[in-house]
């Protein structure tokens, strides 16, 4: 059985280049969300680091749209899975750059140019278990605030959450390596002698 | 039709937080076909809990509630467009009860709904029945799966795709090895092919509301299905795309005649979170 990592977010540079991929990882503290329409603004509108009201030096950046529920004592998050990375692929490498990011958690991995940032500034992507919504969202423990709710509504706004022991496991890290990258290359030359000479 | 609304926001409810029970028979299944130990292994005993807590709690057990894709069968002299309206109604208030996330976005001005009802939004299809009841099945489709989908105008040339079964096969194979982990696998896959590109995307996607363990009717395309879970599963991407034994657990395959001159193929991918569930009235 693989040991599994407690981690702190945010983030130490320490931490994030000690990760490898195929770590499992047990994630606490504070990340925050965002999907297509985050990534979108950030790099057409390039808000500086006042405008936005989380700290994202050394964040990690959720890709997830939740189910939320407004209840008196705040806001309840019901269902919490990633969505898939491989949208935002045009635009990670500049976010990461420039907001100073040390990890994206997400499914299906990320591209070269992704892998490429992560490698140049020294952080990682975590991949989390897709449609495990419920019992993903059980391991959020505090909804510490919101940005861009009004504009974007709940699915699109960028989150802060505080998390708990969120499992994850590291499938792209800070050294160039990807588990997807290698999975795809294994299942092409299976698929090359499944479909025949092509 | 106040109570038709009612049933029609439980089938929301019970659709989007259980996962039907042969699906989870069939996540089980792969569960037991892993190797021990494996992130393949982990990754399926996370989902397993995860369709626990949901039930249990009445909780989406995605986040993404999906396209909701209606299928109704309509028993002579019922108006469709007063069902419509119940639907449309009833989606309102499943938004806020179940709660379902709001997904329905505006093109032009991006604005949300928020209430998952727009132009074309639910999706719903409806066919006269000649029986007495009124049968409505619901489909919760998620976007990451419906993301993966691809049409195929055949012959194609890059897969060496002739105008034939085998072309078909080399199409499935083509769409998951595109898609990858990245819309949750295991996959159930629907195909459709036929004369028309509309009409072979509508039947991929209705072959999702079949039962895992049912299989084609006619003996070639029933074999076609078994071969294909078989190669897919040799392609080695795993739940969730880290590897392992189970990546497709089914493929339903429907035809329709086509024309001479087109022979269109669909795949509608659907994720391991297959929510789908009927209401009879």
């Amino acid at each position: 059985m693989v040991e599994v990592k407690r981690v702190g977010l945010p983030l130490s540079a320490e931490d994030a280049a000690g990760l490898r991929v195929g770590d499992m990882a047990l994630l606490s503290g504070r990340l925050v969300t965002g999907r297509d329409r985050v990534h979108k603004y950030l790099v057409e509108k390039h808000p500086g680091k006042g405008d936005i009201p989380f700290d994202l030096e050394g964040a990690v950046l959720y890709h997830c749209g939740p189910v939320i529920k407004k209840t008196d004592a705040g806001y309840q998050v019901l269902a919490a899975g990633p969505t898939t990375s491989m949208r935002v692929e045009m635009y990670e490498a500049d976010v990461i750059r420039q907001y100073g990011l040390r990890g994206i958690m997400g499914k299906g991995g990320m591209g070269d140019k992704t892998l490429r940032a992560l490698q140049e500034v020294g952080a990682v992507y975590f991949q989390t278990t897709g449609g495990a919504a419920a019992y993903l969202a059980d391991m959020i423990t505090e909804v510490a605030g919101v940005w861009k709710l009004e504009e974007f509504g709940p699915t699109e706004a960028m989150w802060l959450f505080e998390i708990r022991d969120f499992p994850a496991v590291v499938t792209m890290d800070s050294h160039g390596n990807s588990i997807h990258k290698e999975i795809e290359a294994v299942s092409f030359e299976k698929f090359r002698t499944l479909a025949g000479k092509i | 039709m106040l109570k038709l609304r009612d049933g029609i926001v439980e089938l929301y409810r019970k659709v989007a937080s259980s996962l039907p029970p042969d699906v989870e028979e069939a996540v089980k299944g792969a569960l037991a076909h892993e190797a021990e130990g494996s992130g393949a292994a982990a990754t399926l005993s996370v989902i397993l809990e995860n369709v626990k807590r949901a039930r249990d709690t009445f909780r989406p057990l995605c986040q993404d509630t999906g396209v909701p894709v209606f299928y109704v069968k309509v028993p002579f002299g019922l108006s469709q467009k007063e069902l419509k309206n119940t639907i449309m109604e009833a989606t309102r208030e499943a938004t806020q009860k179940v709660p379902l996330r709001p997904n329905a976005v505006d093109i032009i001005t991006e604005k949300n709904s928020g209430d998952n009802t727009g132009e074309g939004f639910p999706v719903i299809y409806f066919e006269e029945t000649s029986g007495g009841a009124l049968i409505i099945d619901l489909m919760l489709k998620g976007a990451g799966c419906e993301n993966a989908g691809q049409t195929y105008k055949l012959p194609v040339e890059e897969l060496a795709a002739q105008r034939d079964l085998e072309g078909v096969r080399k199409c499935v194979l083509d769409t998951v090895q595109k898609a990858q982990g990245r819309a949750c696998p295991p996959y159930i896959l629907g195909v459709g092919i036929g004369a028309t590109k509309d009409q072979v995307a509508r039947l991929a996607k209705e072959q999702l509301m079949r039962k895992l363990t049912d299989s084609a009717a006619t003996g070639e395309i029933a074999a076609l299905e078994r071969q294909l879970v078989s190669d897919i599963n040799e392609l080695g991407i795993g739940p969730m795309g880290l590897g392992g034994r189970t990546t497709a657990m089914s493929v339903k395959i429907a035809v329709n005649h086509r024309h001479p001159a087109s022979y269109f193929v669909d795949i509608s991918v659907g994720c391991w979170a297959m929510r789908r569930g009927r209401l009879i009235w």
